[in-house]
């Protein structure tokens, strides 16, 4: 007993010292982080980055990293302006001939890359017969083959014809990063040099990259799209999230993405972080579901799906789950954009509905207050992957099934296992997954009955001739008006058959410190990286940057 | 000797061959390959696109013929390059036809590595055979209570729970260390004294971290030993000849007590060349154990054997420097009197 004692007194010691000592250290200086300033050139900002790109060639690599590094490097022949609608990138302007079958890209005059060469229609000829060519091993190829002819007539004049009308042509446009041909001419695009120092022609250029540890950019000052402010972009390789947060509260970094704890509990309770850190939220670009294998007893049956749906409280989730950091949604695009049918609402949690609508379906109560039908309990599997908020989902939703009386078990697998085990081959219930709400509203490989092989993406099994055909539409409608119609009657039929359940779309949170200047808030429908050339650290503000060279 | 050290040898290359195999396999048997990565989920990447991709890795192919392929490479020490979209060489740097060196995924992560197992290690070993000596010799009072105790609870806490609370004291409330990476920002600038002075800071608390679960089992290992020897009848006479008390301990006594450390030693040979996937994840630093870990979730084939094969092979070398350091320590085992 005594022993206890002392030992217990030694810990209190030990610990408490360890508070005394970091509490006791006050800040000395005082900087208003936020004063007014005007915009100014130079200065560098430093942010965290969880994993290393892979390969800064957009086309044959497909980590988040590399498309975050590259974004800053190349350009495309169009892009998303800060609302989401298309505008002029390397292309100055575009037209869509009356059968809408080929487009035509005038590009600007006096492009170059940073090594000084002129940027012309060869370069973008050269990039769709990269991407096209079988021999590079690129995943994303199927877009471009649709096009039955390609050529640059002239150096600022590109043009592509298709078999037949693509209505997602210029999204796959707004996506393909174009390639210097002077360089690659010659190189093996799957195993290129090329792929860790790139030349491209955006704000950035490559400044160095210490594998494992950093990656710098330095201003382009040849950059086709306007010189940017801040002139070196460092990104520092962290992978986990709990350092980066501690770098951040050092002044080690300047930029981070959080998670809704440290949003909502963390920084409201750090005054001392308020003081010089600012918190952004923007919708983010993915949405959360819990799907149905349509093809197993009894998810089958329409009744049964609409009643999960009506017994899982989706404000709950977004509680629980993000701490409120989200929005419910009901079709799969960002809210507030055209694609989105503003007269859809989910699913309301109405536990009495759900029990009417299995009964419908056969279900009786038994004596433990479990639903059966013919002697069998409803009961099912959840299968997630390895991602702390799907689990979290899975089992918040575990528990209403409880109380109306199904019963639901939850398993955890490992991503590649997950994929080639349970949803190559079929084998599951019910799965939460995610999928992301794309710009173009075309889901025809999610969603149409024909893609339902091992390995496509309508695993679920869904299959609606109406969808089909308004599907198949839509890719055809170039026309913006008749498209938007097609995609709100589509979301509208998904949303009735219910063979997901839309849970949340998430908001992506970033903590940034006061120095950086220049950021919207709130964030535009593109997000706040959307303006990331047109941030500037004011210089009584910035680091001591003879440390940073 | 050297029949038995030639034989000893020849031994290696039938395991090694078992080894592989047996991993290969193992590696095959969880599913999935390198497309069915988190990534490639996307509905704008097709399944043709994963097939063709598929069939360039031989992955298409019967787990057999696979094996026959990797075999056929390694033995000309070919180890391929990585089947991440980086393409990087698995072993050692590939110069292209311009002169643009790519550097190798385990030519970069093992120095690191090692460097900070190696400090590890050799601050574990001076640390525990100080405690451990100091323990036998004063059995039963409160520092060998004291001590146990203190290398108890290094072994007990979880290392990355520490690790953040130490980062955040030394690195966040005082600045006294950097709190993760390998060197700092404008490392390029310093002299060269200056960056090994900014190596150093980097390294004290990961080194510290991976020592501080290590202490208990040697330290506890040499207290025992030297418990034992302190018994014996050699110490007895060395005591009653008149020798000083810090020259029976020392140097009678302690020469004979570390002397199963050898095996101890060469045992963790393999161990120095396997880095922990949490202190390097903390302490973002680009290590083996990282390495491992990322290659194994993405199903690298050729990263995952190169360092299973490199870390077998050290672990077969560093059994035999175990017998043979321990046959060169001990004259015993040398004459043949114990085996």
């Amino acid at each position: 007993m005594k022993k206890k004692s002392i030992l217990l007194n030694i810990f209190a010691l030990l610990f408490g010292s360890l508070i005394l000592i970091s509490c006791s250290k006050e800040s000395s200086e005082i900087i208003d982080f936020n004063k007014e300033y005007n915009k100014i050139n130079g200065g560098s900002l430093i942010n965290a980055m969880a994993g290393e790109p892979s390969n800064l060639i957009a086309m044959i690599a497909g980590d988040s990293a590399s498309s975050q590094i590259a974004g800053n490097i190349f350009n495309s022949l169009i892009k998303y302006d800060e609302n989401l609608n298309y505008a002029p990138d390397i292309a100055a302007s575009w037209e869509i001939s009356n059968n809408q079958k080929t487009i035509t890209f005038n590009l600007k005059k006096n492009l170059k890359w940073a090594d000084g060469k002129p940027l012309t229609s060869s370069d973008v000829l050269f990039t769709w017969q990269l991407i096209t060519n079988p021999n590079t091993r690129t995943p994303y190829a199927s877009d471009y083959q649709l096009v039955k002819n390609a050529s640059a007539p002239d150096p600022l004049t590109f043009k592509v014809t298709y078999e037949t009308s693509y209505a997602p042509a210029l999204d796959t446009w707004s996506s393909l990063h174009i390639l210097p041909k002077h360089i690659l001419r010659d190189e093996d695009i799957n195993n290129t040099f090329f792929s860790r120092k790139p030349t491209g022609s955006s704000y950035y250029k490559l400044g160095s990259w210490v594998n494992g540890q950093q990656v710098t950019l330095e201003a382009n000052d040849k950059s086709i799209s306007g010189v940017p402010l801040i002139k070196k972009l460092i990104s520092r390789i962290i992978p986990d999230t709990s350092s980066q947060f501690l770098e951040l509260t050092a002044d080690n970094i300047d930029l981070m993405n959080i998670n809704p704890i440290q949003y909502q509990r963390v920084f409201p309770a750090r005054k001392d972080l308020r003081r010089k850190i600012e918190l952004y939220k923007e919708l983010g670009n993915g949405y959360t579901y819990l799907g149905f294998n349509l093809k197993k007893e009894p998810f089958n049956d329409i009744r049964v799906r609409q009643a999960l749906n009506y017994a899982i409280d989706k404000d709950e989730v977004i509680k629980g789950v993000l701490l409120g950091l989200g929005e419910p949604i009901s079709s799969p695009y960002k809210p507030g954009t055209r694609w989105n049918n503003p007269n859809l609402t989910p699913y309301p949690y109405k536990p009495s509905k759900a029990l009417q609508l299995l009964k419908e379906a056969g279900f009786k109560e038994n004596k433990d207050g479990l639903l059966t039908k013919n002697g069998n309990p409803l009961k099912f599997e959840i299968i997630t992957n390895q991602n702390k908020q799907r689990e979290m989902t899975a089992v918040v939703i575990q528990k209403r099934l409880q109380e109306i009386g199904v019963e639901v078990s939850i398993r955890v697998i490992e991503w590649a296992s997950f994929v080639n085990r349970f949803i190559k081959t079929g084998d599951f219930d019910v799965v939460v997954l995610g999928w992301s709400l794309s710009l173009d509203p075309d889901q025809y490989n999610i969603w149409h009955s024909s893609q339902q092989g091992p390995g496509q993406f309508n695993f679920l099994g869904y299959s609606n001739k109406k969808v089909d055909k308004l599907l198949e539409l839509g890719r055809k409608e170039l026309n913006i008006s008749k498209r938007e119609r097609i995609y709100h009657k589509f979301s509208k039929y998904l949303l009735e058959d219910s063979p997901i359940v839309y849970l949340y779309a998430g908001y992506g949170l970033s903590a940034v410190h006061k120095r950086v200047k220049g950021i919207k808030n709130p964030a535009p429908p593109a997000g706040i990286y959307h303006n990331n050339y047109d941030w500037f650290v004011p210089e009584p503000l910035r680091r001591n940057e003879i440390s940073i060279r | 000797m050297t029949s038995y050290l030639i034989k000893r040898i020849l031994w290696m290359i039938p395991m090694l061959i078992g080894i592989s195999l047996v991993s290969f396999f193992i590696m095959h048997l969880a599913p999935g390959d390198v497309t069915s990565s988190e990534a490639s989920f996307n509905p704008k990447a097709s399944e043709e696109s994963r097939q063709k991709l598929r069939e360039l890795y031989n992955l298409d192919k019967p787990v057999i013929i696979q094996y026959s392929l990797w075999l056929k490479r390694i033995v000309q020490l070919d180890f391929g390059n990585s089947f991440a979209s980086h393409q990087r060489p698995v072993l050692w740097e590939q110069k292209d036809k311009s002169g643009n060196i790519t550097k190798g995924l385990i030519q970069e992560s093992l120095p690191i590595t090692l460097m900070i197992n190696l400090l590890g290690i050799s601050i574990i070993f001076s640390i525990s055979i100080f405690l451990g000596t100091l323990s036998a010799v004063r059995q039963n009072t409160w520092v060998d209570r004291s001590i146990t105790l203190f290398v108890f609870i290094g072994f007990a806490i979880p290392g990355f729970w520490l690790a953040l609370l130490l980062m955040y004291w030394t690195g966040v409330s005082n600045q006294w260390l950097p709190i993760s990476g390998l060197h700092s920002l404008g490392y390029q600038n310093l002299s060269n004294f200056g960056q090994f002075i900014d190596l150093l800071k980097h390294l004290i608390l990961p080194v510290t971290i991976s020592s501080l679960s290590g202490l208990a089992g040697i330290s506890l290992y040499v207290r025992n030993g030297m418990l034992e020897i302190l018994h014996q009848d050699f110490i007895i006479t060395a005591r009653s000849k008149g020798l000083k008390e810090n020259n029976v301990v020392f140097v009678h006594a302690l020469k004979n007590a570390i002397l199963p450390l050898i095996t101890i030693v060469g045992l963790s040979i393999p161990g120095l060349i396997g880095g922990s996937v949490i202190a390097e994840s903390i302490f973002a630093i680009p290590g083996m154990g990282k390495l491992f870990y990322d290659s194994v979730l993405m199903r690298d084939f050729p990263v995952i054997m190169g360092i299973l094969t490199i870390g077998s092979f050290l672990t077969l070398i560093g059994n035999l420097l175990a017998d043979i350091g321990y046959a060169w320590a001990d004259p015993r085992v040398r004459k043949g009197l114990v085996k």
